[in-house]
């Protein structure tokens, strides 16, 4: 269990290590050194800090720590020193070196797990056991990762900038995936017993808040900013006391937080001024649609199916033609929702949603055999406990 | 920085290639010509690698050298050529392979520094 100052503390560090990781980059050009006097002090800070307090300005300590640790350690390499000696902590934050940061530790030549580690720990300043307890793999896995991140970006000369616009764009989607899977990673983990983690869902929020601050007038940015801060605003509703799952239907509304989802229906509403759709907007539309309806029967519907229907033209994949099917069911009926999955067969045969959602429409017309063929199909390729737990749930009552 | 470009050709490459008249094959190697004409100031030098067929391979190391026809990677993509070229980071290599209009598929390699 999390007490407030650690609460307090994970904030006051995701706050100010990627700032600071920024400006020592910055500094130094070199990656790997910065990285590692930040890493320095936000240990320092963990140990410190629940000790002493949290002090007043926690920049500045951090700061201080990593300064002093820079000198002990590059006393030979002189002229570093000296920049080193002479450097002041900015008064004012320098948006741009921290959107470089992100930037680099996103950039597509680096693998996946290896941005996301990156990510986590040089701009949300986690600790490689932090990252490695978020993701339920070994420490030793997660500094693996960042020793290979970080001697790829120095050997095959990734730089530290913002791309070109050319480039900006294809580039910006690298950064929002990496965001977005930070997400869904805490959302509904797939990995492990815990079914809910939320200091990555927090982490992957405190990310797409940092980037819109950078870039405040990209319509994805702001999109995907909604999504999460929707999402999140319906977080304490989605499980019971013992960690399962409450499907929507089920939900307690009076638990969502009305106001952050006027927030993000009101930052929907500016993305969408742009007139530059793409699939972050259009998933938090979706998702927006749902959290404004007062009760489940008040669900807009026909809204949502169209909404989906535009998210394939965007981006066509089975999965969302699945998300669609559901909305189609609502606003046609089971039996056009039912002949939808039907071509879905295919692409979505190893998908546990796609045999829980065919056993779901075959119950509704009324065929519950083969529904209860399609359960027990969705429970076997289940990974996440609480998902496994309603499916086995619903096997046990019909 | 200096990178290598390593051009790999793929089957549907080499057949897209083999399907087209005369006139289009002219225009592709045109449009090859033409860039390394666009990025000569980058490229320090690069050469074309006949097709694999021609390639003869020595594997040592295992008791008495074994000389075999044929390319050392059997496989649907081959390097067909290489550029060398001199940018500032990685971005600017893949800037540079993102405007390249010949083969589907090209690897990019820092050289190491010597």
């Amino acid at each position: 269990m999390t007490t407030a100052t650690e609460v307090e503390l994970a904030r006051a560090v995701r706050d100010h290590a990627g700032r600071l990781a920024a400006a020592l980059v910055g500094l130094t050009g070199d990656f790997a050194t910065a990285e590692d006097l930040v890493q320095d002090a936000v240990e320092a800070a963990l140990t410190h800090w629940p000790v002493e307090g949290i002090p007043e300005r926690p920049d500045a300590w951090l700061f201080t720590v990593a300064r002093r640790r820079g000198l002990d350690l590059l006393k030979r390499r002189a002229r570093y020193r000296t920049k080193l000696a002479l450097l002041h902590w900015p008064a004012q934050p320098e948006p741009d070196d921290r959107l470089r940061l992100l930037f680099t530790c996103c950039h597509p030549a680096l693998p996946r797990t290896g941005q996301i580690a990156l990510t986590l720990r040089a701009v949300c300043g986690l600790t490689t056991a932090q990252v490695a307890r978020a993701f339920l793999v070994t420490e030793a896995t997660v500094g693996q990762r960042i020793t290979r991140a970080k001697r790829k970006i120095s050997e095959a000369g990734i730089p530290y900038r913002i791309p070109d616009p050319d480039e900006l764009a294809g580039r910006l989607s690298e950064v929002l995936a990496v965001i977005y899977l930070l997400f869904n990673e805490g959302y509904l983990t797939t990995a492990g017993t815990a079914s809910h983690d939320r200091d990555l869902a927090d982490d992957a929020e405190f990310l797409a808040d940092l980037l819109h601050r950078l870039m405040p007038t990209e319509p994805e940015v702001m999109g995907l900013l909604a999504l999460i801060r929707l999402h999140q605003a319906r977080a304490a509703a989605r499980f019971d006391a013992e960690g399962r799952i409450i499907p929507l239907p089920a939900q307690d509304r009076g638990r969502w937080d009305r106001d952050a989802i006027e927030e993000a229906g009101a930052l929907i509403a500016r993305a969408a001024a742009h007139r530059r759709p793409g699939p972050y907007q259009l998933q938090a539309a979706i998702v927006a649609c749902h959290a404004e309806a007062a009760r489940w029967e008040d669900t807009d519907w026909p809204q949502i199916l169209v909404l989906y229907t535009i998210l394939l033209c965007v981006q066509p994949s089975p999965v969302t033609r699945l998300h669609r099917a559901v909305a189609l069911r609502y606003a046609d009926g089971p039996a056009a929702a039912l002949a939808e999955l039907d071509q879905l067969e295919d692409a979505l045969d190893g998908y546990h949603l796609y045999h829980a959602t065919r056993g779901e429409l075959l119950r509704a017309t009324g065929d519950p055999d083969a529904a209860r063929a399609a359960d027990e199909r969705a429970l076997a390729l289940a990974a996440n406990p609480a998902e496994i737990d309603l499916l086995r749930e619903r096997l046990r009552w019909r | 920085m200096k990178y290598v470009l390593m051009f790999a050709e793929t089957e549907q490459f080499a057949a897209d290639l083999a399907a087209m008249d005369d006139a289009e094959r002219e225009r592709a190697y045109a449009r090859v010509g033409q860039w390394f004409a666009d990025n000569r100031e980058q490229i320090t030098r690069h050469v074309h690698l006949m097709p694999p067929e021609t390639a003869t391979t020595m594997r040592l190391g295992g008791g008495e050298p074994v000389v075999t026809d044929g390319p050392f990677v059997e496989g649907k993509e081959v390097v067909s050529g290489i550029a060398e070229v001199d940018v500032d980071d990685l971005d600017a290599a893949l800037r540079l392979a993102r405007s390249w209009p010949g083969c589907p598929l090209v690897e990019i390699r820092p050289i190491a520094s010597t």
